[in-house]
């Protein structure tokens, strides 16, 4: 238990994105989370924290590993959870979202967890409905427990790093930045921390005017965008991306933007390797890279994003915890 | 109202822009006909309505209405449109024809004066489609429509992109000196986009929309003005590189307008924050850059109108997600105060602030009004130059609550609105 519910200073009733989440709120819950992951790690990998808690996962887009980690989240910690999955976010035909969403209130579910398409939706939600809602991924907007697990886990490696804070720390996000909620949430997550954010990935790719958006630098060259940083965060490329436009074929976009051993020599020598996943090998990650232990925190991740998620359901489903 | 054949407004501020006309004068109507303005000879057994303290105007004039009727009168009707109109002492509105079925066809304006008579308690205008269905294809019968009553011609709502079909557009609309306007917006660089592409859309992860999809569609057009001559007069244009456009052309001397919405010189990309859909409409809310240059194109004179724009929409096609969510906003009950802004933040005088909502699109669409020069119709807007008054959606006069201004604090109150010499509109009652 590190630091352990010393700095409870957490009373939002919803998780809909980074803006606005202060330094202190974020090292609040990865205090929680670090104290949970002792849970996981147990034989029996349960505790009755939200024993009698209803939770909810709506997901209108399709996820496989957001959607287990927030159920085994709740799980682990005796909530009742009720996995919703909604083949697409067509508004025209049938139900509405925000009816299906004033359904599921009625029954008084203490979270609900949203993943939808649509920018902004969860936002929608909770100005119109009066549950709680976290959001697991909005279109190309936010997902707020992705980067909180991502500055968990660069949090970890600070020692090995040679730091004790994020202060000056360099991360690179490379790759599909105009369609990314992870490079979004992690851009702002991580600039509160103090860290120098950099976004790396074609100009096609780019958001508009993304500098003052997010006060990030950003380079269209992978060699010098990763040069002497401490974290090299790749985001997944859609193969879609090639008929649209964007990008003219995974060939060229690997030899330019793929994350090789070789290029990553570029960065600092002590760099993690990140990936929000699932990852496409071969198009914007080497395997030599992915599998590579000594950089590759992929895995770690994904165990602290069930923590993450552990923390994040535990504050909004205990309202006595968020004061 | 009762009818009697003389009606004099008494003690106003009369501001008549048409005539450079701004002092306190008497304005007498007989039988919903200017007949003097001035200090004229009261006639026997005439009523007298009092203006002091108010501004007496000719009855504004908005060039780009959606009524949504026929069709969408789920949206929108003409009596609604129109309580609207006079709530806003809009006495003349022009409304375009993306209705369903499309006003493309001389029965369809046919049926839309006869429920504009019925039903429209202010002056409709329709405007005929471009091309049928605004399918952007086939050209629709201009000269019949006309001789039905349209005043214009637009896809509006939908743009004229092909190059080809918009030069045969403006070619024969020459045959009858009519005017096309355009709804300007390159649809493969709007291409799914809901609001400015700029720092609102990269934070709030929704697709933009570059300005370049309008001074590109702007561009084009007026070399095909330069190719064929015909009249071209751009929608609420939005940008400050469509607008350069625009002067330019004018500096030419080539028959371009253009015409400005209040939701575009007064509010910018960040009203969409936090996703609100009032503030979603085509073209966009843009930057502070452009919403600038476009104070300074009315400072120069360059526009010929604030129109509104005026799009109501059920409460079901706004309460849904963003991106989803129709576009449109209403704004004929902001009209005048928004407009007055310019007034009060120095951009224009009062007059010249009056013109883009009277004269000038009246005679850019060839209607007999918005002047008070006797033998004028007596559409008239009294108007309290100073009240403040703050704008609440559930206090709209139609039935759509679509406003981007609620909350907003406004000065300038419409008191009374005539067509024709009736009241249509009172303050209050």
């Amino acid at each position: 238990m590190v630091r352990a519910m010393k700095s409870n200073i957490w009373n939002r009733k919803h998780l809909l994105s980074m803006r606005g989440i202060g330094q202190e709120e974020i090292l609040s819950i990865l205090d929680t989370a670090a104290s949970f992951r002792e849970v996981n790690h147990r034989d029996i990998k349960k505790v009755p924290t939200l024993r009698g808690k209803t939770i909810i996962n709506l997901f209108y887009e399709n996820s496989t590993r957001t959607r287990t980690s927030f159920e085994l989240a709740g799980k682990r910690m005796s909530a009742d959870v009720i996995n919703m999955s909604v083949a697409s976010s067509s508004v025209k035909k049938g139900e509405t979202l925000i009816d299906t969403l004033a359904t599921l209130q009625a029954m008084n579910p203490d979270v609900v967890v949203v993943r939808h398409s649509e920018s902004g939706a969860q936002e929608f939600l909770a100005r119109h409905l009066n549950a709680a809602i976290i959001n697991a991924g909005d279109g190309r907007h936010a997902h707020p427990t992705q980067a909180l697990l991502d500055i968990l886990t660069i949090h970890d490696h600070l020692p090995i790093m040679g730091r004790e804070d994020f202060r000056g720390l360099k991360v690179a996000i490379c790759g599909d930045i105009l369609h990314s909620r992870v490079a979004r949430s992690n851009a702002q997550g991580l600039a509160t921390m103090g860290a120098e954010v950099r976004f790396v990935g074609p100009p096609t790719l780019m958001p508009a005017k993304v500098e003052e958006a997010f006060n990030v630098k950003v380079f269209h060259r992978m060699d010098e965008g990763i040069e002497g940083v401490n974290v090299v965060m790749m985001l997944r490329l859609q193969q879609e991306r090639m008929t649209k436009g964007y990008v003219p074929s995974v060939r060229e976009y690997f030899h330019y933007w793929g994350l090789t051993r070789k290029r990553l020599a570029l960065a600092s020598e002590t760099a993690i390797v990140m990936h929000p996943g699932p990852m496409n090998r071969g198009v914007e990650i080497a395997s030599e890279v992915a599998d590579d232990l000594e950089r590759s925190v992929i895995l770690e991740q994904v165990a602290n994003g069930l923590a993450i998620r552990m923390a994040v359901l535990y504050r909004l489903c205990t309202p006595g915890s968020r004061s | 109202m009762e009818s009697v054949p003389f009606v004099l407004i008494q003690g106003g501020r009369v501001v008549d822009p048409a005539r450079d006309w701004d002092e306190t004068a008497d304005v007498l109507i007989e039988n919903g006909i200017i007949r003097a303005v001035g200090r004229p000879e009261i006639p026997r057994g005439c009523r007298i309505i009092d203006a002091d303290g108010l501004i007496v105007a000719p009855g504004l004039v908005d060039m780009h209405v959606h009524l949504r009727e026929p069709g969408y009168e789920y949206k929108g009707t003409i009596a609604s449109g129109t309580r609207s109109a006079a709530a806003g002492g809009v006495t003349s509105v022009a409304a375009m024809p993306n209705t369903k079925p499309v006003t493309d066809d001389p029965s369809v304006v046919g049926h839309v004066l006869e429920k504009a008579r019925v039903g429209g308690i202010v002056n409709v205008y329709p405007v005929g489609a471009i091309t049928k269905g605004l399918q952007g294809v086939e050209l629709t019968e201009f000269g019949l429509m006309l001789e039905a009553g349209c005043v214009a011609f637009s896809d509006d709502g939908a743009t004229v992109a092909d190059t080809g079909v918009m030069r045969r557009a403006l070619e024969y609309a020459r045959a009858f000196g009519a005017l096309l306007i355009q709804h300007a917006e390159d649809p493969s660089l709007v291409s799914g986009g809901c609001m400015n592409e700029g720092v609102t859309s990269s934070r709030l992860g929704l697709p933009g929309i570059p300005v370049e999809s309008e001074s590109i569609m702007v561009d084009r057009d007026i070399r095909l003005v330069e190719l064929t001559g015909g009249r071209y007069h751009v929608a609420h244009l939005s940008t400050a590189g469509a607008l350069e456009a625009v002067a330019g052309a004018q500096a030419k001397g080539l028959p371009v307008t253009c015409e400005v919405a209040p939701h575009h010189f007064s509010l910018t990309e960040e009203a969409v924050d936090g996703y609100d859909t009032y503030a979603k409409m085509a073209p966009p809310l843009r930057s502070e850059f452009d919403r600038n240059a476009l104070l300074e194109g009315l400072a120069r004179g360059t526009f010929s109108a604030i129109a509104t724009d005026h799009a109501p929409h059920d409460e079901d096609s706004k309460k849904v997600e963003f991106c989803c969510a129709a576009n449109g906003v209403i704004g004929l009950e902001t009209l005048l105060p928004i407009s007055l802004e310019l007034v009060s933040g120095g951009v224009m005088t009062l007059s010249q602030c009056l013109a883009l909502m009277t004269y000038k699109p009246a005679r850019l669409l060839g209607i007999h009004r918005g002047e008070l020069t006797p033998g004028f119709p007596a559409d008239l807007v009294l108007f309290d130059l100073l009240e403040s008054w703050q704008v609440d959606l559930n206090r709209m006069c139609g039935s759509a609550r679509n406003t981007p201004f609620h909350g907003r604090k406004v000065r300038g109150r419409v008191k009374k609105t005539m067509v024709a010499g009736h009241i249509v509109f009172e303050d209050g009652q």
